[in-house]
C-alpha cells in the first residue's frame, strides 16, 4: 500500500480536479472532458508500450486513430446499395487486382535472389499495378461519387452496432502497423520519427481524398450510437422520474405548479446529456480497465521482461536468443491496435468522422506530451499523463484568462495590448503543453509516476 | 511551334514553380541537416523556428511601411529580413542556453534531444500565435510581375503565356547566393572546416584544440539566417501562415533526408528533388499532350498521374523508399 501511496495520490488528485469543474463550471464539461480523459489514456496506453516497454518511436498516432475512426464509419454505417450497383464491381476489380499484385511480388522475392533486374522488375510491377488500379477503378468511383453526393456518394459500410469498429478498429490500425513495421522498423529512432509521422500524413491524405470509401473533407456525420439519444430520453417515463427523484428536495421548494414542471423539464433536458455522457464513461472506463489489466500482465511476465531486456539492451538481448526484429514488430501492431481502439471510440462519441480534423499536433504530439509528462514504462504513468495533459489542454483557456486578468488587473480594459492578450487565450494551451513538457524532461526526465519495476 | 508552345507550358507551370518551391525547400533543409550534423538531433521544431522569422520580418515590414519606407519596385520585407535574421539568432541562441545546453552537456541520447524540440516547437508556437494570430497574412509589397501572361503572348505572338513573378526570380537569385556564400563559408574558412571536423567526430575535434561552444553557437547563426530567409522567402511567394509552416517541416525533412542528412550539398538537391517529384507526378499534361500530338491521338482524361490532393504524399513516398534503399540518402558518405 506504501509504494502505491504516490499512484493514489496523483489520482485522486486528477479525480479532485475534474469533480471541481462539474462544480464550478457544469456536470456536462466536466463530463465531456473525463471521457476525453479516458480516451487520451488508452491513447497513452497504445504509445507507451511502444516508447515504454520497447523504446520505439512512433509518430504515427495520428494515423491509427484516424483508421480507427474510419473502422467506426464502415462498420455502422448503412450500405449504400445504389452505390454498390453503380460502382461496386469496379472496386471490387481494384481490389482484387491489388491482391494479386501484391501475391506477384511476394511470389518474386520469394522465387529470385536479390539482385539488380530483381528491383527493377518489381518498381515495374508496382508502377503498371498503379496505372492498371487507377484505369479499372476512375469509372467505379466517378459513378459511386455521383450517387446523391450531398447525403452518401460513398459505398457506405456494414450496417453493424458501432460498438464492433472498436474491434475491427484495432485490426484495421494493426495490419497498417504490420505494413509500416515490415518496411520502418529496421531504422535508426530518429528515422523512424520521421518515418512514421510522414507515413501517418500519408494516410490522412488517402482518407481525406478517397471520397468513394470515406466521403473525405464533406464528412460523415449522425453515427449510430452506443448510447441512448437525449431526445429519446427526455420523453421516456422512467427518466423523467428518475430526474425528479434526484431533485425532489429542489423541486419541493417551488410551490407554484406549472413553474414547478418548467423546472423539472429544464433539468430533465440538462439530465440527459449528463445520462448520456454517463453512458459513455461507462463504456470506456470499462475498456480502460480491460486494457490496464492486460497491460499490466503483460508487462510483469516473462515476456514484459524480454522486452524491456531488448529496449535496455538490444545487442546483449539478440545473443541471448530473442528474435529482436520479431518482437519489434509485434509490440508495434499491439501499441497501434490499442491506439486504433481508441480512434475508434474518438468517432463514436463524436459521432461523426471529420478527416479534415485529424492533425499531428492534436493526435500525435499531444499524445507524446502524454506520455513523457505521465511516465513512460509505467501505465499508470501513462494514464495519469492523459488525464492531466488533456485536462490541461482543455482548461488552460480559462487559466490563461484568468491569469492574464490577474497580472493586469490595473490596466483598463481597452488597453491594446490586454485585449490582444485576452483575443489569444486559445493559444496559450501550446504555451503550457510546451512548457510543461520542457520542465518535466528537464526536472524529472522520468515523468510524474516513474517506472517502477521489482522483480517478484 | 506547337513543340514551342509545349515548353512554354511546362516551364510555366512546372519548371519556375519547382524551382522556386525547391530553393524555399532547400534553405530549410540545409537548416535541418546543420543541426542535425553538428548539434546531432531531428530537430521538430523547425517549421515553427522558420515562422518564429518570418513572423518578426512582418512586423519589421509593417513598421518601415508604416513609416513610409519602401525599396520601390522590392518587397519593403527584403529591407526587413536582417532585423528578422537578429531577432531570430537571438532566439534560437536562448533556446539553446535554456534548453538544449543542458542535454548536450550531459550527453543525452538524441532521441531525448528531439522530445526536447517537441516541447520547443509547441512553444514556439505558442510565441508566433500569440503574437500575431493564427491567420493568413500577406505582407508582399512592390511590383508583383516581372513578366505577365498576356504581355508574354502579345510580344511573343505564342499561345501559351509565360507568367514571371518577382518573388520568384527573388527567391532563386538569395537562394543562390545564400548557398554559394554557406559552401564557400564552410569549405575556405577556418571556422567552417573545424565546423566540418566537429561534425565528422566530435571527440577528436575537441583534442585537436576546437572550441565547442563557438561551433555551437555558429550552428545556431546560419542557422538562424537559413530559417528566416527560408521562411520570408516562402510567406512572399506564397502567404504566411503559422499553421502551414509547421507542415512545411514534413517536405523539409524529407529533403534533408532524401540528399542524406547531415550533408549539405545533398539537402540542397534534395529540396529541388523534393519540389519537382511534387509538381512532376501532380501536373495534369492534358494540354501538354495536345500540343505534342497530332489531333487523332489527342487524350480525354487530364493525364494526370496522381491527384494534387496528394502532392505531400508523393514527397513522403519518395522519402519512404530513399529511407528504404538507401538509408543514408542519396548523396551518403561524408558528414556535413
Amino acid at each position: 500500500m506504501r509504494k502505491n501511496l504516490n499512484v493514489i495520490a496523483a489520482y485522486s488528485i486528477m479525480m479532485a480536479l475534474i469533480i471541481l469543474v462539474g462544480i464550478f463550471q457544469s456536470w456536462n464539461i466536466a463530463l465531456s472532458i473525463f471521457n476525453l480523459c479516458l480516451i487520451s489514456a488508452v491513447m497513452t496506453m497504445g504509445a507507451n508500450i511502444q516508447w515504454g516497454y520497447a523504446g520505439l518511436i512512433n509518430f504515427g498516432i495520428m494515423g491509427y486513430t484516424a483508421l480507427g475512426g474510419l473502422a467506426a464509419v464502415l462498420i455502422s454505417v448503412d450500405p449504400v446499395q445504389e452505390a454498390w450497383s453503380a460502382g461496386g464491381f469496379d472496386i471490387l476489380m481494384s481490389l482484387w487486382l491489388i491482391i494479386a499484385m501484391v501475391l506477384i511480388i511476394r511470389f518474386i522475392l520469394k522465387r529470385f535472389n536479390k539482385s539488380k533486374i530483381r528491383t527493377y522488375s518489381i518498381a515495374v510491377i508496382i508502377i503498371s499495378g498503379i496505372l492498371l488500379i487507377r484505369f479499372s477503378a476512375e469509372p467505379g468511383i466517378e459513378a459511386i461519387e455521383a450517387v446523391n453526393p450531398a447525403k452518401t456518394g460513398f459505398l457506405g459500410g456494414f450496417g453493424l452496432p458501432i460498438i464492433f469498429s472498436w474491434i475491427v478498429g484495432a485490426f484495421f490500425a494493426g495490419g497498417l502497423a504490420f505494413i509500416v513495421g515490415k518496411v520502418a522498423l529496421g531504422l535508426r529512432a530518429d528515422y523512424l520519427a520521421i518515418a512514421t509521422l510522414l507515413i501517418s500524413e500519408i494516410v490522412i491524405a488517402i482518407i481525406k481524398h478517397e471520397d468513394w470509401l470515406t466521403r473525405g473533407v464533406k464528412n460523415v456525420i449522425g453515427l449510430k450510437r452506443p448510447a441512448p439519444y437525449e431526445v429519446d430520453l427526455q420523453t421516456t417515463d422512467w427518466f423523467i422520474n428518475l430526474v425528479e427523484k434526484f431533485n425532489s428536495g429542489k423541486l419541493e421548494l417551488i410551490s407554484n405548479l406549472s413553474d414547478r414542471q418548467a423546472t423539472l423539464n429544464q433539468l430533465v433536458i440538462e439530465g440527459s446529456s449528463v445520462f448520456v455522457k454517463l453512458c459513455y464513461s461507462g463504456l470506456f472506463l470499462i475498456v480502460v480497465i480491460i486494457l490496464l489489466i492486460l497491460t499490466q500482465k503483460a508487462l510483469y511476465s516473462p515476456w514484459g521482461r524480454m522486452m524491456r531486456a531488448i529496449r535496455d539492451n538490444e545487442e546483449a538481448a539478440n545473443a541471448m536468443g530473442k528474435n529482436v526484429v520479431k518482437q519489434h514488430l509485434l509490440i508495434f501492431i499491439l501499441g497501434s491496435a490499442i491506439v486504433g481502439i481508441a480512434g475508434a471510440m474518438l468517432v463514436t462519441q463524436d459521432g461523426l468522422f471529420t478527416p479534415g480534423s485529424y492533425r499531428p499536433m492534436r493526435y500525435t504530439f499531444l499524445i507524446w506530451v502524454m506520455v513523457i509528462v505521465g511516465g513512460s514504462g509505467n501505465n499508470f504513468g501513462a494514464i495519469l499523463g492523459g488525464f492531466a495533459v488533456w485536462f490541461l489542454w482543455i482548461e488552460s483557456a480559462p487559466i490563461a484568462l484568468f491569469l492574464i486578468n490577474f497580472f493586469t488587473v490595473g490596466i483598463p480594459a481597452t488597453n491594446s495590448l490586454k485585449v490582444h492578450l485576452i483575443e489569444s487565450v486559445p493559444y496559450f494551451r501550446f504555451l503550457m503543453m510546451g512548457l510543461g513538457l520542457l520542465l518535466i524532461m528537464r526536472y524529472r526526465p522520468k515523468g510524474i509516476l516513474p517506472e517502477k519495476i521489482d522483480i517478484k | 511551334m506547337d513543340f514551342l508552345n509545349a515548353l512554354i507550358l511546362l516551364l510555366n507551370y512546372i519548371f519556375i514553380p519547382a524551382l522556386t518551391y525547391g530553393s524555399q525547400l532547400a534553405l530549410g533543409a540545409i537548416f535541418v541537416t546543420l543541426i542535425y550534423g553538428i548539434l546531432r538531433f531531428a530537430n521538430f521544431a523547425t517549421g515553427d523556428m522558420m515562422s518564429f522569422g518570418t513572423m518578426v520580418t512582418i512586423l519589421f515590414t509593417w513598421y518601415f511601411q508604416s513609416l513610409g519606407i519602401s525599396l520601390g519596385v522590392l518587397p519593403t520585407a527584403l529591407l526587413a529580413i536582417p532585423f528578422g535574421i537578429f531577432f531570430m539568432i537571438l532566439y534560437m541562441l536562448s533556446i539553446d542556453k535554456f534548453v538544449f545546453k543542458y542535454y548536450r552537456t550531459n550527453k543525452s541520447p538524441p532521441v531525448q534531444l528531439a522530445m526536447v524540440s517537441i516541447g520547443v516547437m509547441f512553444v514556439t508556437q505558442a510565441v508566433v500565435r500569440i503574437i500575431i494570430g493564427p491567420s493568413d497574412q500577406r505582407f508582399f509589397d512592390g511590383e508583383k510581375f516581372i513578366i505577365k501572361a498576356r504581355e508574354f503572348k502579345e510580344i511573343t505572338g505564342f499561345n501559351e503565356g509565360l507568367a514571371l513573378k518577382s518573388t520568384q526570380v527573388i527567391t532563386v537569385l538569395v537562394t543562390i547566393i545564400l548557398v554559394s556564400l554557406l559552401f564557400w563559408f564552410l569549405n575556405k574558412t577556418k571556422t567552417g572546416k573545424s565546423m566540418k571536423a566537429y561534425s565528422d567526430n566530435e571527440d577528436l575535434a575537441l583534442l585537436s584544440g576546437i572550441d565547442p561552444q563557438k561551433i555551437v553557437m555558429i550552428t545556431w547563426i546560419i542557422a538562424g539566417i537559413l530559417a528566416t530567409i527560408g521562411g520570408a522567402l516562402y510567406g512572399l511567394d506564397k502567404s504566411f501562415k503559422p499553421f502551414t509552416y509547421f507542415n512545411n517541416m514534413l517536405p523539409i525533412f524529407a529533403a534533408a533526408i532524401v540528399g542524406g542528412i547531415g550533408n549539405p550539398f545533398g539537402a540542397f538537391l534534395g529540396g529541388y528533388v523534393i519540389a519537382f517529384s511534387e509538381i512532376f507526378l501532380t501536373y495534369a499534361y492534358k494540354k501538354f499532350f495536345m500540343y505534342i500530338l497530332p489531333e487523332s491521338m489527342e487524350p480525354e482524361s487530364l493525364v494526370q498521374l496522381l491527384s494534387t490532393d496528394y502532392k505531400f504524399a508523393v514527397s513522403f513516398s519518395i522519402l519512404v523508399i530513399v529511407l528504404l534503399y538507401r538509408p543514408s540518402g542519396i548523396f551518403k558518405g561524408k558528414v556535413l
